[in-house]
């Protein structure tokens, strides 16, 4: 397990590294970033200063390990557009694309997994087609167009929560189903199927053959075991519900990195968007660490492979 | 029937509905175990022999439906027990071993875990007795350093040492009644002996009774007391071990004998035989001789006959037109190999 687990930190790393090369390199190929920070009646010898100024007429690569081993000690530069330390704005923001994506997760197991179970323990009855409506609807409504019916729905009809902001917890109500509705249709299904699979094992046979009650043959022998892929795909999407807030944040005025994303990405303000795919990737990475380590500890086979 | 027996059931039924109709893969069998004592049921895949050990335990699929004259256990009438009460009698009066030891056991839990569970379901709520119960029980089917075992899981065990903890799973409880299907079919021919051995011997030692379902007559021979032949869900000969080996009536029986060797009764060199064709489809109505179309001695009368066994005494019994005498005259004919 400790080498497994070492081995597995250090892959993490590398995938960090390489995907910091790309954004970075993806960045710098696709705009000029001299060019958006002087702005439209920048002269051409002001755009020249600002090259100088900002390093960006040094080579790509020189530019690259020039942010990267600030990076490595914690500085991510300067904001073009405000000024400010990247570090200080993302880190005055990540907590609430945390406690989102957190929220969002949380929402889409407590919903899936208890209707996952249920489908597969009655396949093909009204609780089945009931959970497989509510599981084409997530997937085929665009997350956007689902978030604007409950804002006109629950904020501006009914006024039962606030439509933006982020101050009170009533703030994460709709942000919160909107981002966790998406991910909920998959990890439905997965556990439906895997439910169905696992309860027509023959260990669950064994299980009622030994005379354990209806709950212990449930919970302690079938779902254990029908949670294992869930869990790496929870992992996955726990990621996405992170990585993939920016259209939930900008569209509830939920101002976490997320919203930070999209506001620096239409000012081209490079350090800022750099800083923050670098932390989506992180997340990214130590989730499906974490689904892995997870995996291993609930099945017992894997770490031995 | 005798006052002994722990388990009797009479006409016992399975019908199963399917896309082509109404499935009878068991049609009305009887059958008894007392204590102590090894019924065999025998028979080729599909025979509904399976289902019938799933039918005792109120473990059929569930769109099964089991109907039976009678199913007492110790007292108990199992066809009006409640699942609750049900699933208070299977592991702790009723065990059950499976056919496939490799997926049988829960790949996620200690054996130790699996073990203990039964014994603090049905027994007593302590942990310490029912890891000493689950020691014992490992040393008793043969596997070694038990008590370091218990934290392996299964898939740091063999097929055989699998098998091994389910019979010791299914005797936690002290069971009454053992019901083994197939044991040893999904093992090595060496570990089958084996595992048959302990088995045999765990039986004697605690005095259960046990149905032993299986498609080999070498194993029958071994361990039954009583031998049961099914053929298309029903009995087509019963009696004890030695007669039905002896002189076998019905043609299936005596088809399946011809398929094994004998030692120092089969020639080298000397074919063995085989039953030729395949079990019928049991969908729909179903009347006369299911064996008669793969049986040489059909006549047009078989497509009538009804189900009355002919009785020999001492309980052998079987299901065919042709008279003993018929059957015992071809056996002194064909010098007595049969």
């Amino acid at each position: 397990m400790p080498a497994y687990t070492l081995k597995r930190t250090f892959v993490a790393f590398l995938i960090l590294i390489v995907v910091s090369g790309l954004t970075f390199s993806l960045s710098h190929l696709s705009a000029d970033p001299a060019l958006t920070i002087g702005g439209e009646q920048a002269s051409e010898e002001d755009i020249q200063a600002i090259r100088k100024l900002y390093g960006f007429d040094r080579p790509v690569h020189v530019q690259y390990f020039d942010w990267l081993g600030r990076a490595l000690s914690g500085d991510f530069g300067e904001s073009y557009h405000y000024k400010q330390r990247v570090f200080d704005m993302v880190s005055e923001r990540i907590g609430r694309t945390m406690l989102l994506g957190t929220l969002a997760i949380l929402f889409a197991l407590v919903v899936s997994i208890p209707l996952g179970t249920l489908a597969a323990m009655w396949p093909n009855s009204i609780v089945d087609r009931v959970a497989l409506f509510i599981a084409v609807l997530g997937q085929a409504l665009p997350t956007f167009w689902f978030a604007l019916m409950m804002i006109i729905v629950f904020g501006v009809w009914w006024r039962w929560l606030p439509i933006s902001g982020h101050t009170q917890w009533a703030n994460y109500v709709m942000p919160t189903i909107a981002l966790g509705y998406y991910a909920t249709p998959a990890l439905m299904r997965l556990t439906r199927a895997g439910m169905i699979e696992v309860l027509a094992s023959d260990y669950i046979r064994t299980a009622r053959a030994k005379g354990l009650s209806p709950g212990s043959v449930l919970f302690k022998h079938a779902l254990r075991n029908a949670i294992i892929p869930v869990v790496a795909l929870a992992a996955v999407w726990f990621g996405f519900m992170l990585g993939g807030s920016i259209v939930i944040e900008t569209i509830f005025n939920l101002k976490g990195i997320g919203w930070l994303s999209y506001d620096a990405l239409l000012r081209s303000d490079l350090p800022v968007v750099q800083a923050i795919v670098l932390v989506f990737a992180s997340f990214y990475v130590v989730l499906t660490l974490l689904a892995d380590l997870l995996n291993a500890y609930l099945d017992p086979r894997i770490s031995v492979r | 029937m005798a006052s002994g027996n722990i388990l009797e059931v009479e006409n016992l039924r399975v019908d199963i509905p399917v896309a082509s109709g109404m499935l009878h893969p068991v049609r009305g069998i009887d059958f008894s175990v007392s204590r102590g004592e090894t019924l065999c049921i025998v028979g080729e895949s599909g025979c509904g022999k399976s289902l019938t050990s799933l039918a005792v335990m109120g473990l059929l699929p569930k769109t099964a439906r089991r109907t039976a004259a009678r199913m007492d256990f110790l007292g108990h009438d199992i066809r009006t027990l409640r699942e609750r009460e049900m699933a208070r009698l299977r592991g702790g009066s009723i065990s059950m071993i499976f056919q496939e030891p490799m997926t049988s056991l829960n790949p996620s839990y200690t054996i130790g875990n699996q073990l203990a569970e039964v014994y603090l379901r049905h027994v007593e709520q302590s942990r310490a007795a029912a890891r000493d119960r689950a020691v014992f029980l490992l040393e008793k089917v043969g596997i070694s350093s038990a008590g370091s075992r218990l934290g392996q899981y299964p898939h740091q065990l063999s097929g055989g040492q699998r098998q091994r903890v389910m019979i010791a799973m299914a005797l936690m409880c002290g069971p009454e009644l053992i019901i083994a299907d197939e044991p040893t079919t999904a093992l090595d021919v060496t570990i089958q002996a084996q595992i048959l051995h302990v088995l045999a011997d765990l039986q004697h030692e605690f005095e259960m009774g046990m149905i032993l379902i299986t498609h080999d007559l070498g194993i029958v021979a071994r361990v039954a007391d009583k031998v049961q032949v099914m053929y298309a869900g029903k009995t087509v000969e019963e009696g004890p071990c030695e007669a039905v080996f002896d002189a076998p009536m019905h043609p299936y029986t005596q088809g399946l004998l011809r398929c094994i060797p004998i030692p120092g009764k089969t020639q080298r060199g000397e074919r063995l035989g085989s039953v030729p064709g395949i079990v019928p489809n049991l969908v729909g109505e179903l009347s006369g001789c299911m064996f008669r179309n793969r049986c040489e001695y059909a006549s047009e009368a078989c497509a009538e006959m009804r189900d009355e066994p002919t009785r020999m005494g001492d309980g052998h019994a079987y299901t065919c037109l042709r008279a003993p005498e018929e059957i015992a005259g071809e056996r002194q004919g064909a010098g007595g190999t049969l």
